[in-house]
């Protein structure tokens, strides 16, 4: 049976852990470590923690917070935020990290991403792209938190991006960020048929059928931040993880390769 | 106590702190005197296989360890690339392996994985293919987090301890006498992991 890897998303800002709808509004969700303990008891397949402060701040990644979540974190952990030179990645991954993920350093300068991978190994190297239609309804690449338009077209910035190193790309809809409508599939499809790297969907997922969905589009695998944290329809503070049955039935047993 | 060989790879944050998480007593060590000590040794490996066995050519410690390994019979297991060193030879560089186990490493043939991609990232099932105190307590659930574009191939069947299928079915772990080496990350594969250092610890 194959298998793919559904991934919570936790975001750092202010020093807990908050969620966003459409990256604003953020709302507080509780202590990052104590979210990262009780999602190894779920035994989740791999987690993602983004500092969104970081780059905003022009500082380092927190690698004393980094530490503690590590030391917690029994799946591979994925980190971005602020990430600007080889050696902070380095610390990380000493730290325990598994992955990076640069995002404003990538745009900026795609030659990093490829040093960080000759340096690191791509596998270890995510590059994350926030995508957003802009005025004229045309998807185009956002850094800075959804802030700064790059005016770069996803597809091309995705490509350039693989042919940089990358590893992994973790593919964003800032439109479907939080609202539980479901994967952007469209631009899933778009992008992902454009690369030879794994592709990481997020954004919008409300439920375990959309998981498949999004595999179906193309992606490699699934993240998800809202879902994972909060219960609807009060959206309640409550973090949880669908457990391998129902994966197996709604998810990996529609995998299978042709 | 349980020696992590320190020949200048990176990432052992995550190996130590799952043996802390499991109450072992496991040390990350370059000092030959503490591995003479060790009791186990785990032999890691990151990146590709020539800068690993490059590394711990360099590192002053490749003598020891074989000490142990071969002639103290220490128990010792080789964690992803490390598993990979333990072979005669991979087809992703030009070093020797060590040849502790008869057989070499290989990449993934695209031909045989359809449109699976390579490296092969993500968690996949696996099975015992033998009886061995490394494995005890897997179930059908059992299953690791990989990495990995290169899998090993054994020469003699009797040395493949754990077999994983990604397009095709490869070894994912071996076991001859007191060497052992598992392709996956048990430091990264939560309560599964635990369960297969665990047993390390304390059946061997």
């Amino acid at each position: 049976m194959r298998r793919i890897r559904v991934i919570p998303v936790l975001l750092i800002h202010e020093g807990g852990l908050v969620k966003s709808v459409r990256f604003k509004d953020y709302r507080y969700v509780g202590d990052p470590i104590n979210a990262v303990k009780v999602f190894n008891e779920k035994e989740i397949d791999e987690i993602v923690i983004l500092d969104i402060d970081a780059t905003r701040e022009k500082r380092p990644p927190d690698f004393r917070k980094i530490r503690e979540i590590a030391e917690e974190a029994f799946m591979p952990l994925a980190y971005g935020g602020g990430i600007t030179s080889i050696d902070e990645a380095k610390q990380l991954f000493n730290l325990g990290v598994e992955k990076v993920i640069v995002n404003y350093t990538a745009v900026h300068d795609p030659g990093f991403v490829t040093a960080l991978a000759r340096q690191v190994g791509s596998q270890s190297v995510v590059v994350s792209v926030d995508v957003k239609k802009n005025i004229l309804g045309k998807y185009r690449v956002f850094t800075k938190n959804g802030r700064e338009d790059t005016g770069e077209e996803p597809v091309s910035f995705a490509k350039k991006m693989q042919d940089a190193g990358a590893g992994e790309l973790f593919l964003n809809s800032i439109e479907n960020d939080g609202t539980y409508r479901g994967y952007d599939l469209a631009l899933v499809t778009k992008v992902s048929g454009a690369l030879g790297i794994p592709l990481v969907a997020c954004g919008g997922a409300s439920r375990v059928e959309d998981f498949a969905a999004a595999v179906s589009a193309g992606a490699s695998a699934v993240a998800a931040g809202s879902m994972f944290v909060f219960q609807r329809p009060h959206q309640a503070v409550l973090i949880s993880y669908p457990g391998q049955q129902e994966l197996k039935e709604k998810v990996f047993s529609r995998l299978e390769v042709k | 106590m349980l020696a992590i060989i320190d020949y200048g790879v990176g990432n052992l944050a995550s190996i130590r702190n799952m043996f802390k998480k499991i109450g072992a007593e496991a040390l990350v060590t370059n000092d030959i005197g503490k591995i003479r000590e060790a009791q186990k040794i785990l032999l890691p490996g990151v990146g590709a296989f020539d800068h690993c066995m490059t590394l711990f050519n360099a590192s002053g410690l490749r003598e020891i360890v074989t000490r142990k390994a071969l002639e103290e019979a220490t128990p010792t297991i080789g964690i992803c690339v490390g598993l990979q060193m333990l072979m005669e030879g991979s087809e992703e560089g030009k070093e020797p392996g060590l040849g502790w186990i008869k057989g070499r490493t290989v990449r993934f043939r695209q031909d045989q994985l359809g449109n699976l991609k390579v490296p092969h990232m993500g968690w996949t099932s696996v099975r015992s293919c033998k009886t061995s105190g490394l494995t005890g307590g897997f179930t059908e659930d059992t299953r690791f987090y990989f990495v990995h574009s290169y899998h090993v191939q054994v020469a003699d069947p009797r040395d493949e301890l754990i077999a994983a299928e990604y397009g095709t079915q490869f070894t994912a772990g071996v076991e001859r006498g007191n060497i052992l080496g598992v392709q996956f990350h048990p430091e990264k594969s939560h309560r599964f992991g635990m369960q297969l250092l665990n047993n390390f610890v304390r059946s061997y």
